[in-house]
């Protein structure tokens, strides 16, 4: 199978105001084909595939679908022609029942009135079709984001969709919960279903890919196998460099070494916080960087909230600065010089709509007050040097924050903390949904901090990060820490050994 | 590789459980309960065949409102013109009474229908917000009221059996609570059975999405506004009816009083969950409240003014909620 034509889309070209999003690009995808889609942001991903379900009109190009010209002028049309669109923030209802989510729009009728009992069975069905046994009566919001991808899948194939389109399906995913996502791709593929997969990690392009095409500047750059493309000439023609410096550069942007002081600037012994977070013993010291890996529900992040003080802990002691504490408050965290950079950029970090001056020394604001009115003069010197500092790419700092790159926002947010002037700096998901290159950079960013004197503990569901960014690596489990890796010893393997199984009890997750 | 549900529900996002959902739902039944039995304990003649059918025969046309309210809530949007569109139906169709009940009828649903079409295509077509939306009709049909009335209550005519909407019985029931009765088992149908209920849940919870699934989200937006300002007529209607006269100075705070009743039953201010029963059940709590303090006037051992009477709502109402959100935040 893989000859017959599905999808081409040729000549397509975009601008804005002016400014040409696509030129010329174009892609194809056979049926039953897994199409890779790669390009760094900015590249115009996102423009072909809004152009491709009717999301955005196209100035020029033409768009063939199982052999006919089709032109798509909304989200409907496309669903309703038989393409599907899984987005990166996936796009349910979280209150409704996955029943309901699945079956919006066209639900069963039983004399024109839903029929609550087919629908149910029916939704249940589909799911058992990729091995998902949940009660689907359940609210979508019970359940986590890989459980909710494949509701959003199920919903695809209940439309009887022939390409479902998946923007950064794995963004939020662990490894194993990619496992089973890519269990379901592999099956869309056998029932002649061609998918486009959008993903920022190389490694899965090569597990789940047939073919791979890359976007740069607005531009389709190369259209390959996937099998005939070695990693690093995908990276040079996402870049536009040359293999030679992309050789030199690296994949990740944690080569030297150096070593942390001896003073320990946190530790942890036997917290405990409920409901995630059982048993957590761990220490960062200054300058060090310890990575804190688990899979999603492991109590990675409730670890990080009981230490900065927004969950109380019931048992266990904190060590900050050598002195026994226990923060009663994110305010007392901040005040003992503790940041946290929390997971979710959109709704715990930014103010979409804020400018990025006022983004940046919202955690300061207290301090740059005086009478209730804000110092301005400090301010857009504190502003100005950490923007030089952290490479933050603006036009100005008066721009809105939502209209700068995810790169650049991680940055900002970094930059957030460190104003404060912070002894310890949690990290969770750090380079979550950004771009290689802007990875690399943020990931130079940390590793100069801690070069600096700053302790920084880091969650990461990225292994590279892991093996490569930290000093030491912590491993959780059940809320429990079941392992603990040196530099030297932490590989890979043994990562997601520990994660997987710990030393304890043996689940049978897969990997 | 394969995941099982035991593996999936390991890492099971934490959110409010199923029944935290249901305790703070059934917090305003319990409320509810708990008020009647104080009321029958404490004045004779509370659970009489006179109180209960008054009670019922007053309250129906707050019942509507809260009605249309709880679908707009729903929908993560709001109407502040209801008792505006209520006070404008109310001199409409009073004014075409003459004519007879069905006329005085239609007329007064009219009025209220054209009012939530304006909202309702102001909203999803142009984009406007539905609190500043709202709050515009509001100030122009409580104006429309005042000037086709001239500012004075138009009496209904005697003549017709237009006042039936208001003071008549049918097999013993009054007929406002009928009307309301019929109203809110189409509402439980249209919210849990049809097409158009799951669009208006699905909405509120994700507009976005909502419209990434090719549900017709302004379509929705349009009949829901639509569908409450007609409620908000029938309200109208019912009011005039009751009276013996349009009242154009009539229904102010009624959007509050719906509001109120909507949350008390559990129906969520962001939008995207709700319940048409909890709703009648918090209209029925609030109009009790004010029933009984009616009851402790007579009783005579200290009086209430009406405007004590409005304090203690509010207070009350405060209660409720706070009741309400323990409930739910309570670990099962």
């Amino acid at each position: 199978m893989g000859d017959e034509i599905l999808l081409s889309m040729t000549g397509i070209t975009k601008s804005f105001s002016g400014v040409m999003a696509l030129k010329d690009a174009g892609l194809t995808v056979a049926r039953g084909e897994v199409l890779g889609l790669i390009g760094q942001n900015g590249a115009g991903k996102s423009t072909l595939l809004k152009v491709l379900t009717g999301a955005l009109a196209r100035d020029r190009g033409t768009v063939r679908f199982e052999g006919a010209v089709v032109d798509f002028r909304t989200p409907q049309d496309a669903q309703a022609g038989g393409i599907a669109a899984i987005y990166q923030e996936i796009n349910l209802v979280p209150l409704r029942s996955v029943a309901e989510n699945i079956f919006l729009g066209r639900e069963p009728r039983r004399w024109g009135l839903i029929d609550w009992r087919r629908m149910n069975s029916q939704a249940a069905q589909l799911l058992g079709q990729f091995d998902i046994r949940v009660d689907v009566r359940q609210p979508l919001n019970q359940f986590n984001t890989a459980t909710q991808q494949m509701v959003a899948i199920a919903r695809a194939i209940g439309q009887r969709s022939r390409l479902v389109v998946m923007d950064e399906p794995t963004s939020s995913l662990d490894d194993r919960e990619v496992a089973v996502l890519f269990d379901v791709i592999r099956q869309l593929k056998a029932r002649g279903i061609g998918v486009i997969f959008v993903s920022h990690r190389l490694d899965e392009l090569y597990a789940v890919c047939d073919r791979v095409t890359v976007m740069r500047d607005g531009m389709t750059v190369a259209d390959q196998p996937m099998a005939s493309i070695g990693k690093l000439e995908l990276v040079a023609s996402m870049l536009g460099r040359s293999l030679e410096e992309v050789k030199q550069f690296g994949a990740t942007a944690f080569h030297e070494d150096f070593a942390p002081r001896a003073a320990k600037v946190l530790e942890v012994a036997g917290l405990k916080s409920a409901p995630r977070v059982a048993a957590v013993d761990l220490d960062v010291r200054e300058g060090e960087i310890v990575g804190l890996a688990g899979l999603l529900g492991s109590g990675r992040t409730e670890t990080a909230r009981a230490i900065f003080g927004i969950d109380r802990a019931q048992a266990g002691t904190i060590r900050f600065g050598g002195l026994q504490t226990g923060f009663r408050s994110a305010q007392d965290a901040i005040r003992a010089g503790i940041g946290f950079c929390s997971e979710d950029r959109k709704t715990e970090g930014i103010v979409p709509d804020m400018s990025v001056r006022d983004n940046l020394t919202l955690a300061l604001l207290p301090q740059l007050t005086r009478h209730g009115v804000i110092d301005q003069i400090r301010q857009r010197e504190i502003v100005d040097r950490l923007v030089k500092r952290l490479g933050i790419r603006l036009a100005s700092a008066d721009q809105k924050i939502r209209e700068l790159s995810g790169g650049n926002q991680q940055k900002v947010l970094l930059a957030r903390w460190l104003c404060m002037q912070p002894r310890l700096l949690i990290l969770d998901e750090p380079t979550r949904g950004i771009d290689v290159a802007a990875k690399a950079e943020i990931q130079g960013l940390i590793r100069e901090l801690a070069r600096d004197g700053l302790g920084v503990l880091m969650i990461s569901s990225e292994l590279e990060e892991l093996t490569e960014g930290c000093h030491r690596v912590r491993v959780l489990r059940d809320g429990r820490s079941v392992a603990a890796f040196d530099h030297e010893q932490a590989t890979e393997h043994a990562i997601m050994n520990a994660m997987a199984h710990g030393p304890a009890e043996v689940s049978h997750a897969g990997a | 590789m394969s995941i099982s549900g035991t593996s999936l529900a390991d890492t099971i996002a934490v959110g409010p459980s199923r029944h935290a959902a249901l305790l703070q739902r059934q917090g305003v039944v319990v409320a509810l309960v708990l008020l009647i039995l104080f009321g029958a304990w404490r004045y004779d003649d509370f659970l009489g065949l006179y109180n209960v059918m008054s009670v019922l025969r007053y309250n129906s046309m707050f019942a509507l409102v809260a009605l249309g309210m709880g679908f707009v809530i729903m929908t993560g949007g709001i109407d502040l013109s209801v008792g505006a569109t209520a006070a404008l139906a109310s001199v409409v169709s009073a004014g075409v009474s003459d004519v007879g009940l069905g006329a005085g009828l239609a007329a007064g649903i009219a009025a209220g229908l054209a009012i939530g079409l304006i909202n309702g295509l102001a909203i999803a077509w142009a984009r406007l917000p539905a609190f500043v939306t709202t709050l515009a009709t509001m100030l122009a049909a409580r104006g429309l009221a005042l000037l086709i009335s001239g500012n004075q209550s138009v009496s209904v005519s005697w003549e017709t059996s237009f006042t039936d909407l208001g003071g008549g019985d049918f097999l013993g029931f009054p007929i406002p609570a009928w009307i309301a009765g019929i109203a809110f088992v189409l509402g439980a149908v249209l919210l849990n059975f049809t097409g158009f209920g799951r669009a208006v849940l699905a909405i509120g919870g994700n507009e976005e999405a909502a419209r990434l699934m090719g549900l017709p989200v302004a379509r929705t937006k349009v009949l829901v506004y639509g569908l409450t300002g007609a409620l908000a007529g029938l309200a109208g209607v019912i009011l005039a009816a009751q009276f013996g006269a349009g009242q154009p100075t009539e229904g102010q705070g009624w959007e509050l009083f719906a509001i109120a009743a909507v949350v008390v039953g559990g129906t969520l201010l962001t939008g995207g969950m709700g319940s048409v029963g909890f709703t009648l059940a918090g209209a029925m709590l609030l109009g009790l409240i004010f029933n009984i303090l009616n009851f402790e006037n007579g009783k005579g051992d200290f009086t209430l003014s009406a405007y004590w009477q409005s304090v203690i709502r509010g207070a009350f109402l405060l209660l409720v909620v706070l009741l309400q959100n323990r409930l739910a935040r309570r670990p099962s």
